[in-house]
Parts: C-alpha cells; structure tokens; sequence
C-alpha cells in the first residue's frame, strides 16, 4: 500500500537510471543515512560502537571490493586477506614516512599501491578460470603474507614485534586513529567514508566499466566479439577490487583493532569476506552490506544465545558450534536462494508492493 | 512455407533494380583459400568466396559443412592454418575477435551468447562499448559527462529497441526470455555496434512462422536502412531463396556452389547433397 | 603416454636433479649460510618426495570427485580430518585400530550420503562456482562436527608404524642418507592405493560409470545410468581415501585442526598434475614435495626461510601460466 510506484512516471532517461528510482526507496535511504548518522552516536553505547558498528563498516568496505572481482567479474579471489594486509602495511609506512600527510590521503594512496599488487597477481587470470584462479589467489595470499612477517622493514624494525598505529586526525583534534579517538569519531568517519566509497563503487557498475566486467563474468569469450578485452576488463576488476580491499585493510588496522599485524589478515579472513558476499549476494552493492552485517552479527548473536541456555558454556565448544552453524548457513543460502540476502531484500520489496494484497 | 515464399519474391531483395542501388561491386570481405583443421579434423578445405558491399550473403550446407567455423574465422574466434582475409582492403592471415569489432564486424551465435545475468536493455549497452569513450575516474563519479554519454547511447538502444519491437522486455533479465526475444535481443546488441558487416548463424533457428517473417522483416529493414552487409547461415531454405542476394554452399568443409538463389535452387550437385527434390 | 614420451621423462628427470644439485652447489661457494653435500641433497630430495606422497593422498581424493562430479571437493581436507578423528576416538574406546578403521570406513560412507542427499542432490543444476562454495559450507560444518563430537585436543594416532630413522648408502655419503621408516610405509601405501584405484576405474563397470558421468551427467544419466547413485559411491570412495590420509597425517602430525588445511598443500598438487588425473596427483605430490623440501633447504636460508609456506603456490602459477591443464590433465577447449 505505501510502496507502490503508482504516479511515479520517469519522463528522462536520467530519472528512469537513477540508484533509487522509486521515490520510497529515496525517503528510505535518507532516513537510514539521518539514523545513522544522527541518533546512533547519540544513543548507541560504546560497545556496539566498536565491536558492531565499526567492523561492520570496514567489512562492508571489504566485502564491496570482493564483490567487485567474484560477484561482478566472476573472477573467484581468495587473497583478500593479502590484499588487506597490503593496504594495512603500505599505510603504516607512508604515515610512518610522512606523518604531516592527511591520514585519508594516506589510506587512499595505501589503496592505489594495493591496486597495483592486484594487478600483478591478476595477471594469471588472464590465461586460467575458476578455481585455478582460486589458487593463483592463494599463492598471493600466502606470498604476501609471508613478505609482510619476515622483512622487518615492514614494521618498522620494532623489537616488540606489535606495532600500534599511530594517532592521527582527519583535521584540528578529530583523532580516528590512536587512544585518543573516541568511539563515536572513529563511527563517524567510517559512515562518511566507506558511503563515499561505497557510491563510487555503485557508480562504477552501473557504468560501461560495470558492464564490462558483468559481461565477462557471464561469457568471456562472447564478451570479445562486441570488443571487450578480456585482458583489460579482468585487470581492472583486480585493480578496483584491490583498492577497495586496500583500504579496508588500512581501516581495519588503523580504526578498528588499532595495531598493524599480519597475523589479522590470514586465509580465515580471505574466507570470512568471501562469506560475506555469497550470502549477502553476488553482484549486489547492498549485498555487501547485508553480508557484513550477518557475518559481524552471527558469532555475538550465537554467543549470547549459547550463552544463555549454558552459562559454563567452554569458549571452544561455541567456536565448533559456530562453524557448524556457518557450514549450514551457506549450504542453505545456496540451495535455498543463491543469489543471497540481497535477493531476499527485493522480493521482499516487491511482496511489499503488493501489499495488502497477495498477488 | 511455399506460399510465402513465391508471395515474397515480388517484395525481397531479388527485383533487379532494387539490388543494383543497395548492393555495390565493391568487395567488403573477401575469403581466399582457407583451410582449417582442428587436429586431425579438416573443418573447411580451401574454400574462397566474397561478400560485396551491401548485399545479402547466405552461407547454406548439410550440418557439419563448416559453415560456423567458417564464421568463426571471419570474426577471429578460430585461426585457419591457410588462406587469408581481406577485409576492406585489408589483407591479414587471421583476424582477432576485439579486432573485427573494432572494425566493424559484428555478430550472432546459434546458441546465442547472451549476458544472461544483465537485462536486456544492459546487454544491448554493452554494444556501445566501443563508442563509449569516458574513462574511470568519470564513471566513479558518474554524474557529469558519463551520464551525458550513458543517456546519449541509452537513446540509441531505445532507437533499436523501438526498431526491433522489444520495448516491453527491456529491464528483463535475459536469462528469464524465451528462445525467440533472446535471439532478437542478440540482433539488437549486433545492431547497437553500428556494424558494416553482420554475421548472423542461424538468427531464425527454432522459430514458429511468425517470428520467422518478423525476423526476416528485421533483416531486411536493417540491410535497407542502414545498407548494412549481412552474412547468413540459415537452414530454411523459403528465407534463403527469399531475401538473399547471393548464396555460397558448403558442404564437408569444402565450397559446392556459389551463385544467385536461381542458380543454386538449379544446381544439380547442391540439390544432391542438400536440397533435395520435391516428391 | 607414447613411448618416446616416457623415454624423455625418465631421461629429463636425473638430468634435472643433476643440475638442480650443481646450481646448489654454486650456491653454497657463493652463500656461507646454505650448507651443502651431495648426501645431504638426496636426503632432502628423498625426504621431500615421500612427503609429496603424503599430499598426494589427500589430492587422489579431490580427484576422484572431481573426476566423477566435476566439482571441486573444498571439504576433502575436513573428511580427513574428520576420518582421522574418528578412527582415534574409536581406537580410544579401547577397540582394536582395524576394527576401528572398519568402523570409520562405515562412518564415512554414511557421512558420504548424507552429503549427496543433503547438499548435492538439491544442488543439481548450479554453476560450478557455486557448488565449489557449497564444499566449502561442508569443510566448515564436518569441522566443527568432528571437533565437538570428538574434542579438539591433539590426539596420538599410533598404529604400529615404525617411526625410526634409516640410514641408507653409508658407504657412498659420508654418514649415509636418513630416511625415515614412516615415510617410506606411507609411499608403500600411496602406491597400493594409487594402482587399487587405477585397476577400480579402467577395469570395474563402476568404474566405467564413473567415468561416463565424469564426461557428461545428462549423456550418463540418458544410458540409465544412476547418478545419485555414483555420487554416493564416489564421495564414500573419497571418504575411504581421506581416512587413508587421515591415518598417514595423523600418525605423522597428530590428529588436530590443522589436518584439515593439509587440504590447501594439495592444490597445488593437483595444479601441477591436473585434477583429473590420478596419476597427475602422484607426479604431482612427488613434484610438489620435492621442490618445496628442496627449496626450503637450499634457498631457504638465501632468502629469509618458512619458505614452505608459498613455494609451492608459486611453482603451481608458474605451471598455469605455461600448461593450465596441467601434466596429465584434459586439454580444456572452449567451444563458441
């Protein structure tokens, strides 16, 4: 009954091409944005801030980027966690080296460098598919991985080994990063930033180089004959993708756990992000989204919940129960509905159009 | 289709003064001794023949004759071992598919290679590839030239999607179309490149008789609007005789005949490989 | 293969360590921190191929099933690890190991067709891609199955292999070259297992089956042949391979969480081999094995060392780039 398009007529190709063409969807997105950029510092507690709502926005950003490459190209990647480790490590130097440099110029330019090892490690995929390319992505994981733990160039020569990032501010005294940020700063910068990003990204798909890669992802070899080069198209999803994942990477270090390590960006985080976008939706922005915030929510939500039937509940056991619980959950979203939770969200929208009425 | 077909010989392309203005003796493509063999496979041997500017070419044989091999070289997909391609006036061994696009070649498959995750109006978009020329720091930011450009060519495809009769499938998901508006959505996307030469395989294969002569009608009005070349495989032997200009048979990879559609329809060699006789 | 072929293979391979041992050699005149004998080199290069068997356990199970369903099995690492579980807690109940063995094998059928059921059955139609993502919801879920039935401490899998060392050619290398006694019972295992499997698809109608639907599901399934069926007889094969694995790993690393990431040494296994070959995913393991000893020896200490970790990924992308179907796997043709 609210949600029908009736009386809504595109007169222009611009109208009828715009993100959110109808006009509920449009009031919808403002009032989610005014919500969270409004009420949500003011009323959420410090803890959901730092332990919800912050990896939420460095995962979706992530997840955007991984999107990009598997969902949109159709190039399976494996090596995100390298390409985060990446971004992490190449801001860490260059604000080590230039602490005058704004720190968003920094995660950017920490971006551009991980594009360009994305590139490199793309180049396989120019010549092999599927899961060969799964595991050229997994030689780059491994490979960068080990390049960032055994130089000790990368951290600085530190003796401890755990280098914290240092404290930097986005203007005057707005610190994000360091023990000075507040909770709600680093919030607030990560909303700004990654919907930033996250419309570049939107209008990057929706743009001849979107269906570029969507038309090499579903028939590389037809995507030839209109003129695509496959070998540019793919090279690019790699670049874009990395940058995206870059950083994500550099915002995880900086923001969220406040210390640069390796060790945070293992294969496991490769397959969390994978995760994020098969439930979440392959090909879908919002998908990102709705993935990320499943991923972040399960384990507090599985926590509380085992918790509360058994308190003497071992750390271990709710970490078995977890996995078996993430095995299921991605069979069933793949029987079920592979196309994931984005998929849901839009039946769900056209179910609402009809509503009252069933059909 | 016997009715149809003499009912059409009055209105195609076949009235001779009709012919001279559309088609010139200008050569566009020409293939001179090509022979290709996958293995121990011969798939075409040495076979020659030209397609002239503007007209109507029917590429017909048995399954199996290699007439979509020989497709394949032309737009780049297979590399013959011998033989060469001169297209507008250039001679090569072998074409490159992004090549052939560029230059004006495009293209429909049997099988149709549709973006089957993009809707119909995106997969027709991708044909302006070519001639979209706004690069990536453009697109990210989307508004300003590249949603000039993007309506610019979206008016384009509509003129197309208007053309091929197609407008109320156009936000549909290709992969959700029946066999028919898919092979029409494929002509669209060929049609958006702007081409010189069209390749189409069997464009009215697996058809009823109506989308058969709506096809047909498309070809023609394509060939006379645009004065698009036009290469045709095609099995059904009322639409070959009916709008084609001049016919080319294959058969086991190697040329039978080549002529107008009188002279193949009369050829005794084509009739015992292929046409057979009416009982 | 045709004759001359294997003529040069056999010819190629002495040559090749020959040299790699020269280069070595250099190496060391050059490099005072990389140690080098002969002897040594052959215990590495022994040391490093009979631990290429043990990956290539793991690989024959993905290539079963890749070889019968076209899907690449993710969760092979988490059915041996599984398997091995299993066997231990069984062997733990006081039973005796082949009766525990017995039992697992029956687990791992069981397991094989709940999998068919469950996931595959209604997954029938899916890309590739997704199916392969599907794998990875079971490498998950049979993890966190296994440790929760089973705990998750490190368990001993002991079932009388000898573990001490050998010492070979003493007269000819100055201290003779060691080779352990374990790793010379798994090659002798990895090779019944490879020639049982080799007689089981070429000579068996099963066999033959398995290759039909390997080619082509709807062809196989037109000749009658029944596909649910196969499939199950196939994973439970696949469950018997990685129980196999399972008991080699384990008695060699102790049964624990990081069985299941053995999974990840074998793809470059199958890379190199190709992953419908099952005697690509032995030349691949030797390989693998190997190159990756040998390297960590040899170049390890040039570079910064823990180069295990990536050389093998990167020997398997240099491999893709040059021959992606690997040494004996099919030529992939793509056809318009």
């Amino acid at each position: 009954m609210f949600y029908r398009e009736a009386g809504q007529f595109k007169t222009s190709y611009r109208t009828d091409q715009a993100i959110f063409p109808i006009l509920q969807d449009k009031i919808g997105l403002v009032a989610v944005l005014i919500f969270a950029a409004v009420i949500v510092p003011a009323i959420a507690s410090e803890y959901i801030l730092t332990t919800i709502l912050v990896p939420f926005l460095v995962f979706s950003l992530a997840a955007i980027g991984l999107n990009i490459l598997t969902g949109y190209c159709g190039q399976l990647s494996l090596g995100t966690g390298g390409f985060m480790a990446c971004g992490a490590f190449f801001a860490f130097k260059l604000t080590t080296a230039f602490p005058d440099v704004n720190i968003i110029i920094v995660f950017l330019l920490a971006g551009l460098g991980t594009a360009l090892v994305g590139v490199f490690f793309g180049i396989p995929s120019l010549r092999i598919k599927g899961f060969y390319l799964a595991v050229a992505t997994l030689a780059a994981q491994f490979f960068l991985l080990w390049v960032f733990n055994k130089f000790d160039w990368w951290h600085n020569y530190s003796p401890s080994g755990v280098i914290a990032a240092p404290p930097r501010a986005v203007f005057g005294d707005f610190y994000i990063t360091g023990t000075e940020a507040a909770p709600w700063a680093k919030y607030i910068f990560l909303l700004a930033f990654v919907a930033a990003l996250a419309l570049l990204a939107k209008n990057l798909v929706r743009s001849r180089i979107g269906r570029t890669w969507m038309a090499i992802r579903d028939m590389d070899i037809a995507a030839e004959i209109i003129g695509i080069r496959p070998m540019f198209a793919k090279l690019s999803a790699f670049a874009v993708s990395s940058f995206f994942i870059g950083i994500s990477g550099a915002l995880w270090a900086f923001i969220y756990t406040g210390s640069v390590e390796a060790l945070a960006f293992e294969i496991t985080r490769s397959f969390q992000v994978l995760f994020m976008i098969i439930l979440g939706g392959l090909g879908s922005i919002l998908g990102s989204f709705l993935g990320a915030a499943f991923i972040v929510l399960l384990p507090i939500v599985l926590n509380i919940g085992l918790q509360s039937i058994d308190s003497s509940i071992s750390v271990a056991l709710i970490s078995h129960v977890e996995f078996m619980i993430f095995g299921a959950l991605i069979i069933f979203f793949l029987i079920v509905e592979p196309h994931g939770l984005a998929r849901l969200w839009q039946i769900g929208k056209e179910k609402l159009r009809l509503w009252p009425f069933p059909y | 289709m016997e009715g149809t077909a003499s009912e059409a010989q009055t209105v195609g392309p076949a009235s001779a003064s009709g012919a001279a203005a559309r088609v010139s003796s200008e050569v566009l493509l020409s293939v001179e001794n090509i022979s290709l063999a996958f293995g121990g496979v011969k798939a075409i041997s040495d076979v020659s023949f030209d397609i002239r500017k503007g007209e109507i070419r029917a590429i017909i044989g048995p399954n199996g004759a290699g007439k979509t091999s020989m497709l394949n070289v032309i737009n780049g997909f297979y590399h013959p071992q011998q033989g060469v391609i001169t297209y507008k006036g250039e001679t090569r061994k072998q074409m490159r598919p992004h090549r052939a696009a560029k230059q004006g070649i495009a293209r429909t498959f049997q099988n149709v290679a549709l973006f089957r995750g993009m809707t119909t109006l995106d997969n027709i978009m991708t044909g302006r590839l070519l001639k979209m020329r706004s690069n990536i720091l453009l697109q990210a930011l989307y508004w300003g030239p590249n949603q000039r450009e993007e309506i610019e060519h979206r008016e384009f495809c509509e003129r197309i999607i208007d053309f091929l009769e197609i407008q109320s499938i156009r936000k549909t998901q290709v992969g959700r179309l029946p066999y028919g508006l898919q092979k029409r959505v494929e002509l669209a996307r060929a049609l958006a490149m702007e081409p010189e030469l069209l390749l189409l395989d069997e464009p009215m294969a697996g058809m009823n008789v109506e989308e058969k002569e709506d096809m047909c009608r498309f070809v023609l009005d394509v060939n006379d609007e645009f004065g698009t070349t036009i290469a045709l495989i095609e099995h059904d032997m009322g639409v070959v005789m009916d709008i084609s200009d001049r016919v080319v048979v294959l058969d086991h990879g190697a040329k039978l005949a080549d002529g107008t559609p009188d002279e193949i329809r009369n050829n005794q060699e084509v009739i015992d490989a292929y046409l057979g006789v009416a009982h | 293969m045709p004759q001359r072929r294997i003529a040069i293979w056999i010819l190629a391979v002495p040559l090749v360590i020959a040299g790699l041992g020269l280069i070595f050699q250099g190496l060391a005149g050059a490099y005072p921190a990389l140690y080098f004998t002969w002897g040594f080199f052959f215990e590495a290069m022994i040391g490093g191929l009979l631990q290429g068997v043990m990956y290539s356990l793991v690989a024959l199970g993905f290539v079963l099933i890749f070889k019968a369903s076209g899907i690449f099995n993710f969760a092979q690492g988490s059915l041996v690890l599984f398997a091995a579980l299993t066997m231990v807690g069984f062997i733990e109940f006081g039973l005796h190991w082949i009766l525990a063995a017995a039992i697992t094998v029956a687990i791992m059928i069981a397991v094989a067709i709940a999998i068919e059921r469950v996931v595959l059955r209604p997954m029938v139609n899916q890309a590739p891609i997704i199916l392969f993502m599907a794998t990875i919801g079971i490498f998950y879920f049979l993890d966190g199955f296994g440790q929760l039935i089973w705990g998750s401490d490190i368990k001993i899998l002991n079932i009388g292999i000898p573990t001490d060392p050998q010492f070979f050619l003493e007269g000819v290398f100055e201290g003779g070259i060691l080779i352990n006694s374990f790793d010379m019972v798994a090659a002798a295992v990895g090779a019944v297992l490879v020639a049982v499997l080799a007689v089981f698809f070429h000579k068996t109608r099963i066999g033959r089956a398995l290759r039909a639907v390997a080619d082509d599901h709807q062809a196989a399934l037109s000749v009658g042949i029944p596909l649910k069926t196969i499939w199950a007889i196939v994973w439970s094969v696949a469950g018997i391979v990685a129980l196999v694995a399972g008991i080699m790993w384990g008695g060699k690393l102790g049964v624990q969480f990081s069985l299941a990431l053995i999974a990840f040494k074998a793809l470059p296994v199958l890379i190199l081999g190709g992953f419908t070959s099952i005697p690509g995913a032995i030349v691949g393991g030797l390989i693998i094995g190997a190159g990756e000893q040998v390297a960590e020896v040899f170049l390890g200490p040039i570079i910064g060392g823990a180069i295990q970790d990536w050389f093998a990924y990167m020997l398997a992308m240099v491999f893709l780039l040059f021959r992606p179907q690997g040494l004996f796997g099919e030529k992939i043709i793509e056809r318009v």
